[in-house]
């Protein structure tokens, strides 16, 4: 069972590194450097939106949002790891996503895809699959915006959607507003989550980019349970909201 | 070229330079030779070419190899032509056979293209367009006859070579004399160096487009901009920008935090330095080599008299200033009457940074560059709305008029409309020859843009096009000085034909700044079919930026007459700089048979697609797939 759950994070952290790993594939190769190919080509990113410590909880978690794809401009195959790791006594898990996007306008990526969810406590472990849709790009006003809607194979329907805007306050330092929610239009008891609006957090994050790849950041997260979501916690002696101060890195390649 | 490598160059490379007066003995070297090889340099920086002489014929010879070199202090490795950055000035005469023997010791392909001049296909070394390039550890022997004179260089047209210092000056000295006194020349070449790999800066652009960007607009300009504009003018600036995803800021895609700007291929620091004689008439060629770099070049308190542009002669134009697009050649006259340094000053276009150096009365003086100006923003004009309203300044765009117009994806009323406004590739099928084109010359009337928006690699089109050569360009003009306007230009001897275009190609330079997505009609390279002239045919070739970026188009094999409202007397040019919004026609006489590359001379933007190639046929056969090797090779050479 426990290995079964920890297959879809294994594959997606796989991936990550092993984006993260490779070369990126010049469009002209050094052997035929004369021979132009003058094309957009293929390259690899990899990322840390989020990757930080919440000294707060009993869960003490190491919270990430890590994000990579490989392709050209406009093709590309995406993963993505969403998820907590309690370095105390709490929740693991996430929700890890294997994606093709294409770009579908000059600022949006259509995304579409295998998404595991995954969650892991004292009392157990729950998991579920399914297959996600979503865009993700930029809204007029400069905001990073990635709905998804998410359906797994047990029938349950959930959306999601991140928003990020980035205000700089001087030329290397950064701050973030950005904002998750998530509905569900069913209850998922295993997952702790009810139907409605389920969770949201709102996150204020500064950063400092010593370079573009390298901004250590400090910042203030605040998460919330609403509705029934709110009530199995409660129930289950559970913190429905607090308030973090978090230390984060983020990091690209 | 550092003492450290000098004293590692062959021995008759040594002498050559030493009887250039390049070790210091400048004065005294340099009488011995004719006013036309006066190319001093302080010890450091380029060479004149000494050719070897087999049977009374000049052979050129170049090494294409890779070299360590000190930049700024700092050791790297370049590509070098005859171990130097740039390369060696190569003197050529109008009239003669030009033979010039390259031999690659890298072991990648190279290749050099002779820009601005013009050749057999087989002749202009564009890899995969019309020859094969030239193989690691190979020779390879190009000959031309030469058809003309002036100011031109030569460059590496293989992967992104040119940044790593491929690169050098050609003069073509004219069979007639020159049409204007000086006593002494100077070739200046401006050019940017990274100590990144530029695969590396290709990469990291691809990631993140505005990496290099260090001037943003932060919070701090916004207090100072709602202090000086209000804050709901500010605020709506803000928005109109922010609505479109564009950043005002957005000038270079390469900026001074990675570039070393340089003149002939020293840092400020190392202060390029040329001689004069106190009262003497000083001939400055300059040559921009740089990579992605727009400078804005001058003598600060001299006022400059450009003779030739693109190696052609004008009628004399006094100015305080010029800039001078990646690819473009300037030269000019000054005259230095008193007995103290000058500064020569090339700001980047972005104000991240300068290349400069010093004319002096003796070697060893430096002239302190002038104060740096505050980096300029992009305006209305650049978004195609209020033409000649160009914002010069940081928040200098309190009106804000029709805002709600611009934006994108709403379709504009046009408030001109002309009869060829919306052409496209399919109205100009072959043969199509269009009896009411506007006459030759004539500046492009302000029109709206077309319906198409050229698909995903194109982020935005502007509202109105229209012409912008009088316009002095971004962050210019608004401090007192004199500009250079393309349409100041008057090529020196009218046409002994001018004829009228019979037909008409408009094409788009499109770009999508959030992906480095850079192409012509929305379209990158690999996915284009070949532009298509007719030989013999007299075109309008007509370009449009949709981009809020700078191009600086270059085409190979044919003069581009700039229609500057000039009439007969319109410049002819290599390159054009093409700002955003602009419209811009040139008239292009279709009298070289074969495969030329058309291409943005930035090296990124080229590199990810914005290049064609222009295929002059004298039938109009289909050649399908533009190719990416040349399996034609010039074979419709005439």
């Amino acid at each position: 069972m426990r290995r079964n759950v920890l297959r879809p994070l294994t594959i997606v952290m796989a991936t990550l590194l092993a984006l993260a790993g490779s070369r990126p594939v010049q469009a002209q190769a050094d052997s035929s450097a004369a021979l132009h190919e003058m094309r957009w080509g293929r390259t690899t990113f990899v990322a840390s939106e989020v990757l930080e410590y919440l000294p707060s909880g009993a869960d003490r978690p190491i919270v990430y949002d890590l994000v990579g794809w490989s392709g050209g401009a406009s093709h590309r195959l995406w993963a993505k790891a969403d998820g907590q790791l309690a370095t105390g006594k709490g929740e693991s898990g996430g929700a890890y996503q294997l994606l093709y996007g294409r770009m579908v306008s000059p600022y949006w990526d259509a995304q579409i895809g295998a998404r595991a969810d995954v969650q892991r406590d004292e009392h157990g472990t729950a998991s579920r699959i399914g297959a996600t849709v979503g865009l993700q790009g930029l809204a007029p006003g400069w905001f990073e915006l990635e709905p998804s809607l998410f359906i797994s194979t047990t029938g349950d329907v959930s959306l999601d959607l991140t928003a990020s805007y980035d205000v700089y306050v001087t030329q290397r330092l950064v701050l973030q507003p950005r904002l998750e929610g998530s509905a569900s239009f069913s209850d998922v008891p295993e997952f702790g989550v009810g139907s409605g609006l389920s969770e949201g957090a709102f996150a204020l994050r500064a950063r400092y980019e010593f370079r573009r790849e390298f901004a250590p950041y400090a910042g203030v997260v605040w998460e919330r349970r609403f509705g029934s979501t709110a009530d199995l916690a409660r129930a289950a002696g559970s913190e429905v909201g607090r308030a973090s101060l978090v230390l984060g890195l983020r990091l690209w390649h | 070229m550092t003492l450290d490598q000098l004293l590692k160059a062959p021995r008759s490379r040594r002498e050559v330079l030493r009887s250039m007066g390049a070790m210091g003995a400048l004065a005294g070297a340099e009488r011995l030779l004719p006013s036309y090889a006066r190319v001093a340099t302080d010890g450091t920086g380029m060479s004149e070419l000494a050719p070897r002489i087999i049977d009374g014929r000049a052979i050129h010879e170049l090494e294409i190899g890779e070299t360590s070199v000190v930049i700024e202090g700092r050791r790297a490795r370049a590509v070098t032509i005859n171990g130097t950055v740039p390369g060696p000035l190569i003197r050529l005469r109008e009239g003669e056979d030009a033979v010039l023997r390259v031999a690659n010791r890298l072991d990648e392909d190279t290749s050099i293209h002779w820009h601005g001049l013009l050749v057999p296909p087989e002749m202009d070394g564009v890899p995969g367009v019309s020859f094969p390039g030239i193989g690691g550890g190979t020779t390879f022997e190009y000959r031309f006859p030469i058809r003309q004179a002036g100011t031109y260089w030569y460059h590496s047209h293989s992967g992104l070579q040119e940044q790593l210092g491929h690169y050098g000056p050609i003069i073509i000295e004219p069979a007639e004399p020159y049409p204007f006194q000086f006593d002494r020349e100077f070739v200046v070449v401006l050019s940017d160096w990274t100590f990144e790999n530029p695969k590396r800066v290709l990469d990291r652009l691809r990631k993140q487009p505005d990496y290099y960007n260090y001037q943003r607009r932060t919070v701090v300009d916004f207090a100072r901009d709602a202090a000086r504009n209000g804050l709901w003018s500010t605020v709506r600036d803000r928005w109109m920008w922010s609505s479109m995803r564009m950043n005002p800021t957005d000038i270079a895609d390469v900026t001074g935090t990675t570039y070393s700007f340089l003149m002939n291929g020293m840092a400020p620091e190392s202060n390029w330095t040329g001689v004069f004689a106190p009262g003497s008439r000083v001939m400055l060629r300059v040559i921009n080599a740089a990579s992605t770099t727009f400078f804005d070049v001058r003598v600060p308190g001299v006022p400059l008299s450009i003779v030739q542009v693109s190696g052609q002669y004008v009628e004399p134009v006094e100015t305080d200033e010029f800039r001078i697009a990646p690819a473009e050649t300037y030269d000019f006259i000054l005259e230095l009457p008193e007995d103290r340094p000058y500064s020569v000053f090339a700001e980047a276009m972005d104000r991240s940074g300068f290349a400069s150096g010093t004319l002096a009365p003796r070697a060893g003086m430096r002239a302190e560059p002038p104060a740096r100006r505050r980096r300029p923003v992009l305006g209305m004009g650049d978004m195609g709305m209020d033409h000649g309203a160009m914002a010069g300044g940081d928040g200098a765009m309190p009106g804000m008029p029709a805002m709600d117009a611009a934006m994108p994806g709403k379709s504009a009323k046009p408030a001109v409309q002309d009869e060829h406004a919306g052409h496209d590739m399919a109205s100009m099928a072959p043969g199509s020859t269009d009896s009411a084109l506007r006459a030759p010359g004539t500046l492009p009337p302000m029109v709206a843009h077309g319906p198409g928006t050229h698909g995903v690699g194109n982020a935005m089109v502007p509202m109105m096009v229209g012409s912008r050569l009088a316009e002095a360009g971004l962050g210019l003009g608004d401090d007192g000085r004199r500009v250079l306007r393309y349409t100041e230009l008057r090529s020196l001897e009218r046409r002994p034909e001018f004829r009228a275009p019979e037909r008409e190609i408009e094409i788009h330079l499109t770009g999508n700044m959030e992906r480095f997505m850079w192409g012509i009609d929305g379209v990158p390279f690999d996915q284009a079919e070949p532009i298509e002239f007719k030989h013999g045919e007299r075109l309008r070739f007509t370009m449009i930026n949709d981009t809020m970026m700078h191009h600086p188009m270059h085409l190979h094999g044919m003069w581009m007459e700039l229609e500057n409202g000039q009439g007969d007397r319109i410049p002819r040019i290599h390159t054009i700089n093409v700002k955003p919004a602009e419209k811009v026609s040139l008239l292009v006489t279709a009298d070289a048979a074969g495969r030329w590359a058309f291409h943005c001379h930035l090296l990124y933007h080229m590199e990810v697609g914005m290049f064609r190639v222009v295929h002059v046929g004298t039938v109009m056969e289909h050649e399908g797939h533009t190719g990416h090797v040349a399996r034609e090779g010039g074979a419709d050479a005439t």
